[in-house]
């Protein structure tokens, strides 16, 4: 599952290979799904709720969040760069999106406009988009290391989401019908199918992300921008386009997640998401996702992101406390690095 | 070290290698390899590219560790489980590529990892007085204290040998030493070799200009592919022995196609100048001009730092030129991004080809296809099957031997990459298609099929553009051969011209 799923091509050739592969080394690529499985059965005998379908889809919500972020991590990562910003992102969406609803006063005409749930959801993605193309015209076009750029964006998203809220917290969200902006919390709380719509919202993401990644030019261009940038260049990919797109990407689904977050809770607070942008990142690297770029998919990525809730939210079911569950968190994630190391490594790269 | 003074009768063997074998990835660079240096004398390794010298010479300095085999140092046999034990042993190199960290001071590069301290910490004032006294030696003009990032490269290879020499070693490799120096600087650099061995020291040297290592050898060992091929003192051979040795009989890059008549100018460059990309305040293209017709292929010949990868990273769109125009079939495109121009029908294959050529995450197909990623999207998505298909007249055209298009493209052989990234070039259809260094590091047979794949495309009515820094590629299939000097054309030959009038144009010739 570590392979690039860009490989749009298969031969026999393969397919024989992959039948004739080690236990040792099966149980290394699939390591993220063993471990996932692995999860679920030690918390089914800890807990007897664990594995419940209510409780599977509880959790599932839960990844939710993380695992919007995890998509738009991982194509950052793929490109060769990392976005610390997008808990920050998060945050600064979702009191926006709060602030929304709360009306908008138009002093000069003395009126408060209440824009429609709809119309939330748009001018928050597009705030997600435009805080991701600053940090990808930064990177791109002025050369800003990424680390750094985002880091900058973190503090300022941060800190706009403070100022906004004077560091308080939205906790109606619930619209008037009288307004006609109800229906903030459909996102968070409402099913189809049974499934939470959180849940939904994170498969359709994913399987739209994953056909990009494998079946789309720009996938491909993304592979090899961050494979190798200088080869891609003058290969004629539009490296920098293709950064921009992936930091903008990334500002979509922090408002996204801001989106679904806020709805969950039914409050929009400045300090949301604090943090999520290491989550996210762990979830990319335990999917095998490799931090250098151009190695990685949304498979591993979503079963990195479900590794990491599955496990928090089963401390939390067999009342470990949640000091333990940041030991245990951070583990995984050192294990998760050593494996990739032994498995890139293994296989020889030399420059 | 101290030994080295010890009266010992010239021409005794101190170091020697003895059935030397090395793979790297299962490829076998060296072959057991036999061979002796002798005490105070000038030993000099010949070989084409992909030899096996650098590996040689590696393994001798404790770089790299011998698959099998063993070295012997004074009779006894010895591991160098390090460069540095290697050099507390006496035995220092002079790396091909240079080994010096830009952002610090020539001072502390020559003393970089064994600085001389004393109880106030590093005793900068010794290290600059040894300094100043080295470089004197070599007849350079060096403050001590410049970054060696703002020295051109000639310079920094003089950097790069008094570094060695300031270890005091007994045995001295000296891999490439003179590949950026000047005629005069080269004449000071042997003249401080002969210095060296009067005093006992051993150098271990490697060229690719014959004639100039001819000049100061005292034995002559050539390797071809991994193998020794011959070993024979100074005495007793000649330029022809080495080129003989150095090639084998059957050495054939083929000759320029025939038979076909050329086109219209496909590519013509006017008056270009670029500034050197790294900033160093002088142009590395300067005011040149040069016209390609369909189905010509050129040859640019010319030393390290001629300009010939600037002008041609500059025509393809990497670096930008500050005067001058680059017309494509008539149409200028200095403006336009590289992507657009590979779609009008230019393409690059760049000189090294593990950093700008490949794509080392990515199988064999996908870098092959990487190119022309528009030519099998349909619509949104990219087609599966016309993908294959491209990947796998790709295979063909360029004769990639790989187990299929989706094993990793490190699982190649040299030559099998290199064909890779001119078949990914190839396979944007191109009207003229650049080359630089196509041959480097890559062996002899491989190097025959690609100037094959050239010649065959040029047949065809596409323009071939490439460089090379090995006369005998010159005088391959080349119908028009340019020598370039500091950023200009020096001189202009058709094909019947000759290796010494090539090498004295391009100011390689020493005065011979």
């Amino acid at each position: 599952m570590t392979q690039p799923s860009a490989n749009g091509i298969s031969s026999p050739a393969a397919a024989v290979r992959g039948t004739t592969i080690s236990p040792i080394k099966l149980l290394l690529k699939g390591r993220a799904f063993f471990a996932l499985i692995a999860i679920i059965i030690v918390f089914s005998f800890l807990s007897p709720n664990y594995l419940t379908v209510s409780n599977l889809l509880i959790m599932s919500s839960h990844v939710a969040i993380y695992g919007i972020l995890a998509i738009g991590m991982l194509v950052v990562i793929l490109s060769g760069g990392i976005d610390l910003s997008v808990g920050s992102i998060l945050a600064l969406c979702g009191v926006v999106a709060g602030a929304l609803m709360q009306g908008v006063k138009l002093t000069p005409l003395g009126v408060i406009l209440f824009p429609p749930v709809w119309a939330v959801v748009v001018l928050t993605c597009a705030l997600g988009a435009l805080l991701g193309a600053l940090n990808g015209i930064l990177i791109a076009w002025f050369r800003v290391p990424a680390f750094v750029t985002t880091l900058g964006v973190m503090y300022m998203a941060r800190g706009i989401a403070l100022l906004q809220t004077n560091g308080l917290t939205y906790n109606n969200l619930a619209g008037r019908p009288e307004l006609g902006n109800t229906g903030f919390d459909w996102l968070g709380f409402n099913r189809l199918f049974g499934v939470p719509i959180s849940v939904l919202v994170l498969a359709a993401l994913a399987v739209l992300t994953g056909l990009m990644l494998s079946r789309s030019s720009f996938g491909r261009w993304l592979y090899a921008a961050g494979g190798n940038e200088n080869a891609a260049d003058l290969s004629g990919v539009p490296v920098k386009r293709v950064k921009i797109t992936v930091y903008t990407l990334s500002g979509i689904l922090s408002a996204i997640a801001g989106l679904v977050l806020s709805s969950q809770l039914t409050s929009a607070g400045p300090t949301a998401g604090t943090t999520y942008e290491l989550t996210a990142i762990a979830a990319v690297v335990i999917g095998g996702a490799a931090l250098t770029g151009g190695r990685g998919t949304v498979r591993g990525t979503m079963l990195g992101a479900f590794v990491i809730g599955f496990l928090s939210d089963g401390l939390v079911i067999i009342g470990v406390s949640s000091y333990w569950q940041t030991v245990f968190t951070g583990a995984v994630i050192v294990l998760a690095v050593l494996m990739n190391t032994i498995q890139y490594g293994a296989r020889g790269i030399r420059q | 070290m101290s030994d080295a003074a010890t009266s010992r009768p010239a021409g005794e063997v101190v170091l020697a290698a003895r059935n030397i074998a090395k793979s790297y990835n299962g490829v076998r660079a060296l072959k057991g390899v036999n061979f002796d240096i002798h005490r105070g004398q000038v030993t000099t390794l010949f070989g084409e590219n992909g030899a096996g010298k650098s590996t040689l010479m590696k393994i001798l300095s404790g770089v790299v560790q011998p698959t099998s085999g063993e070295i012997v140092l004074d009779g006894q046999p010895i591991v160098f489980s390090s460069s540095t034990d290697a050099r507390n042993h006496g035995i220092s190199i002079i790396h091909q590529e240079l080994s010096l960290a830009p952002n610090l001071s020539v001072r502390d590069n020559i003393f970089m990892g064994r600085e001389i301290t004393g109880p106030t910490g590093v005793n900068y004032a010794e290290e600059e007085r040894q300094v100043r006294r080295l470089l004197a030696e070599l007849e350079e003009d060096i403050d001590p204290l410049t970054p060696v990032e703002e020295l051109r490269l000639g310079q920094q290879q003089i950097v790069e040998i008094a570094r060695a020499l300031s270890v005091d070693s007994r045995i001295l490799i000296m891999d490439e030493p003179t590949s950026a120096l000047s005629a005069t600087e080269v004449e000071v650099l042997f003249s401080v070799i002969r210095d060296l061995t009067a005093k006992g020291v051993s150098i271990v040297y490697i060229s690719h200009h014959l004639e100039e290592a001819l000049q100061i050898t005292d034995h002559a060992v050539v390797l071809r592919d991994g193998n020794m091929t011959a070993y024979a003192p100074r005495a007793d051979i000649d330029l022809e022995w080495i080129v003989r040795n150095m090639v084998g009989e059957n050495y054939d890059l083929g000759s320029p196609p025939t038979g076909h008549d050329f086109g219209p100018v496909m590519l013509s460059i006017r008056e270009l100048t670029v500034p050197d990309p790294a900033g160093g305040g002088y142009n590395v293209v300067d005011r040149m001009s040069l016209d390609v017709r369909a189905g010509e292929i050129v040859c640019i010949y010319g030393l390290m730092g001629a300009g010939r990868t600037e002008l041609l990273e500059t025509v393809a769109g990497k670096l930008s030129a500050t005067s001058g125009e680059i017309v494509l079939e008539g149409k200028e495109i200095s403006h336009l991004p590289i992507g657009e121009r590979i779609s009008r029908g230019l393409a690059l294959v760049p000189e090294d080809r593990q950093r700008y050529g490949l794509v080392q995450t990515m199988s064999v197909g996908q870098n092959l296809s990487l190119a022309s990623i528009m030519e099998f999207t349909r619509g949104i998505f990219t087609s599966v099957k016309l993908e294959r298909a491209l990947v796998q007249k790709s295979i063909r055209d360029v004769t990639v031997k790989t187990d299929g298009p989706d094993v990793p493209i490190g699982s190649l052989s040299g030559g099998n990459q290199q064909k890779v990234v001119i078949g990914k070039m190839l396979a944007t259809d191109p009207k003229v298609i650049l080359l630089d260094e196509p041959s480097r590091g890559i062996d002899i047979g491989a190097k025959a099929e690609v100037f094959r794949i050239l010649a065959h495309h040029a047949a065809a009515g596409q323009a071939v553009v490439f460089t090379t820094s090995e006369v005998n590629e010159c005088l391959s299939i080349a119908h028009r051969i340019i020598i370039m000097r500091r950023g200009r054309i020096s001189a202009e030959f058709t094909s019947d011209i000759t290796k010494e009038k090539i090498m004295a144009a391009s100011g390689e010739a020493m005065a011979a």
